[in-house]
């Protein structure tokens, strides 16, 4: 099992012209993934690598059925394409994009509520469930991916695209597979926190740890600390903590957009803190967490 | 974008929002000069973007003209968090009867924004909520449904206000969450928002914080208060190295080779991605080295902007060796990473094999990026190096020689 993605999913890319989304295209196919359609505006009748190109969303979603979308389209043009692709009754919309001001990020994320829909990103490499499909750039070229990511049982969350690879590659090296990883996005507000998360992957019975990447700044990592202590999630839980040295330096923004400390509460130590409050291991460095992850696993079975 | 107050009471002064009267000084002889023209005691206030001005010295009062120019003085040399002042404000002194807050902010859980509102103002508003929870009151907004007076009025009279006050401050905080929209700001804040012995309110001070995002769509308003759009305002300015990073990653579109933050050590640091930097900078750190920058590279940027950045942090005094290390990249190539850094370490005269520490971006086109290291002699290590065995590394390099 994964969750969000698997096998049969079928997923179009808003922006399939563009330079990077032609070369994400290649790689999700080549990575056995179903993407069925794309949308350019003013490129219908096109393909890209055989993937049909249209004008727009609806053109596609009137003749065949469609379960997710990835945005990649430049930051002018993100709004109207998050929209669109509601409006279509898209359930599960990744959005690459970055640098979409949070106005528009929160009304957008507001509106998918309403519709039933589920945003992932913006700023993010996307979802991939190892073995089964990947949506989006995550892992880069299907060789490349395949390197990296292993199909198995540890979920992955992670606000930076570039570490949930590094951390899933580490994972891999000590055998341990993924379920399905997942690139959240580095913004301040996005559409699927942590804690939004969790329960697809304690629903998920092929899921039986999980590993969360995280940074200074934003209320998530307490709020994912608070839902682990309200629930009594017994999904067994390590999480890694970049970015200790930013404590030192409030007001300053690092790494992504949301990744700035203000307050007190913006801090790896209070975030540090709060996560083993709740029972999360969390990890010194990377290498430390496959063997967290293990042993994590084994006191559960335990307990 | 941070404002600086001066600033942040523009914007309000504009919307119809109540300020003191006052003017901006550079010297100590223009404070003198306003201070006469006021007539009265005033306030001499410190422009620096970070908070702590009281405590730290930066607002002073002054009965007289000559009182507030050596106020003033004192002021214009005094570091706070190691900022200048930009400038300094010089206001009316004014005598409150009582003080509010009232604050517009998101919150990133409830994905929308928040008003909050206290009948305490003038202290800080976590302090509040801690202490005095009773005296604060919280209501999200809509981002699609329209706002409207009802709602400001709600939040307010749920404190006990009525009467005057109560329509008062509902006429301010219907204007203070028309600016936070209308100018994608992600903070609006007046604290404190004093009440006079008459009954009229003033904002004695403020914050105003635009998302650097919406910069662009909002350079009307900009211009207006004469704020440099470009101008990166975070916990402080930036440095001229940091300015040069900003230089190098606007060379061209493609991807990201720069967000350089200065520091001073001699570990010059040719790194990323977002998460791969952060990652690495504390494992640099952990090991006991002292790092000469921080930096960003990812989204495949070209080799140009590969070879301006390293050239960038090679030339950096103080800076002993480079170590070049990403996270296990997608995008990013490793041939054209390796390509950027070896021409910059080779035209500034330097042998890579001896100034580069260690290059640790294993990934996309690693095969062909590890023949071009090989070739130059590089230290280079794949992917079954971890990011803190290769900051380990390279803090040994260079501590060694």
């Amino acid at each position: 099992m994964s969750i969000l993605i698997d096998r049969d999913f079928k997923f179009i890319i808003q922006g399939i012209t563009g330079r990077e989304a032609v070369n994400m295209t290649r790689e999700c196919l080549d990575y056995g993934s179903q993407v069925v359609a794309g949308v350019t505006p003013g490129r219908k009748g096109r393909d890209v690598y055989g993937v049909p190109v249209f004008d727009t969303v609806k053109q596609i979603t009137e003749q065949m059925s469609v379960d997710g979308s990835v945005v990649t389209v430049p930051a002018a043009f993100a709004y109207d394409a998050v929209l669109e692709a509601i409006d279509a009754g898209i359930q599960l919309i990744v959005v690459v994009t970055e640098r979409i001001p949070r106005a528009d990020v929160a009304q957008l994320i507001e509106l998918a509520r309403m519709r039933g829909a589920r945003i992932i990103g913006p700023n993010c490499l996307g979802i991939i469930s190892p073995g089964k499909g990947k949506m989006g750039g995550i892992g880069g070229t299907a060789i490349d991916t395949k390197k990296a990511y292993a199909s198995g049982y540890v979920g992955v969350m992670s606000r930076s695209g570039g570490m949930t690879t590094e951390i899933c590659n580490t994972l891999t090296a000590y055998g341990l597979g993924q379920s399905t990883a997942i690139s959240i996005g580095g913004d301040p507000i996005i559409g699927s926190t942590y804690a939004e998360l969790l329960p697809l992957f304690e629903a998920d019975p092929e899921t039986k740890a999980l590993v969360v990447y995280s940074e200074p700044g934003g209320p998530m990592d307490s709020q994912l600390a608070e839902y682990v202590k309200n629930t009594n999630s017994s999904l067994p839980i390590v999480a890694f903590m970049a970015g200790r040295f930013m404590d030192e330096m409030p007001g300053m923004r690092f790494g992504h957009a949301g990744t700035i400390v203000e307050g007190k509460r913006d801090t790896a130590i209070e975030k540090i803190r709060l996560l083993e409050e709740a029972g999360i291991k969390v990890a010194e460095n990377i290498s430390e967490i496959p063997n967290l992850v293990k042993s994590a696993i084994k006191a559960n079975r335990k307990g | 974008m941070r404002f600086y107050e001066h600033e942040a009471k523009s914007l309000l002064k504009l919307h119809g929002l109540p300020v003191p009267e006052g003017k901006v000084a550079k010297t100590d002889s223009e404070v003198e000069e306003i201070s006469r023209e006021i007539t009265g005691p005033v306030v001499i206030k410190s422009q620096v973007l970070s908070g702590g001005r009281m405590k730290a010295g930066g607002i002073k009062f002054a009965d007289t003209p000559s009182e507030a120019k050596v106020a003033a003085s004192t002021i214009l040399g005094l570091q706070i968090r190691g900022q200048l002042p930009q400038s300094l404000l010089v206001e009316r002194k004014i005598a409150t009867v009582n003080e509010y807050y009232l604050g517009v902010t998101y919150d990133a859980i409830a994905k929308s924004p928040i008003i909050l509102f206290s009948d305490m103002g003038g202290i800080d508003i976590e302090e509040v909520a801690n202490t005095y929870p009773q005296h604060l009151a919280r209501t999200h907004l809509s981002n699609i449904e329209p706002f409207s007076d009802y709602k400001a009025k709600e939040i307010i009279s749920s404190l006990g206000l009525t009467g005057s006050d109560l329509m008062k401050l509902t006429s301010i905080l219907v204007k203070l969450v028309t600016l936070f929209r209308r100018y994608d700001l992600t903070l609006a804040e007046i604290n404190p928002l004093g009440k006079l012995s008459t009954g009229e309110l003033v904002s004695l001070d403020c914050h105003v914080d635009m998302e650097d995002e919406s910069t662009s769509r909002q350079l009307a308003l900009l211009n207006e208060l004469s704020i440099p759009a470009t101008e990166v305002r975070q916990g402080r300015p930036a440095t001229d190295f940091e300015v040069r990073g900003m230089e190098v990653d606007s060379i061209d579109p493609r991807g990201v080779a720069g967000r350089v933050v200065e520091f001073d050590g001699n570990i010059g640091l040719v790194i990323g991605a977002g998460g791969g930097s952060l990652t690495l900078f504390d494992a640099i750190r952990n090991h006991g080295g002292q790092a000469a920058n921080y930096c960003e590279i990812g989204g495949n940027p070209s080799v140009r902007k590969a070879y301006e950045l390293t050239k960038l942090i090679l030339n950096k005094p103080g800076v002993a060796k480079i170590a070049v290390m990403m996270n296990v990249v997608s995008n990013t190539r490793v041939d054209i990473m390796a390509r950027g850094v070896i021409k910059a370490v080779v035209d500034e005269g330097h042998d890579p094999a001896e100034k580069i520490a260690i290059f640790r971006i294993p990934g996309s086109w690693e095969s062909e990026g590890f023949k071009i290291l090989t070739k130059y002699g590089v230290d280079f290590v794949d992917r079954s190096v971890s990011l803190d065995e290769a900051a380990l590394r390279a803090v040994n390099k260079v501590k060694a020689k």
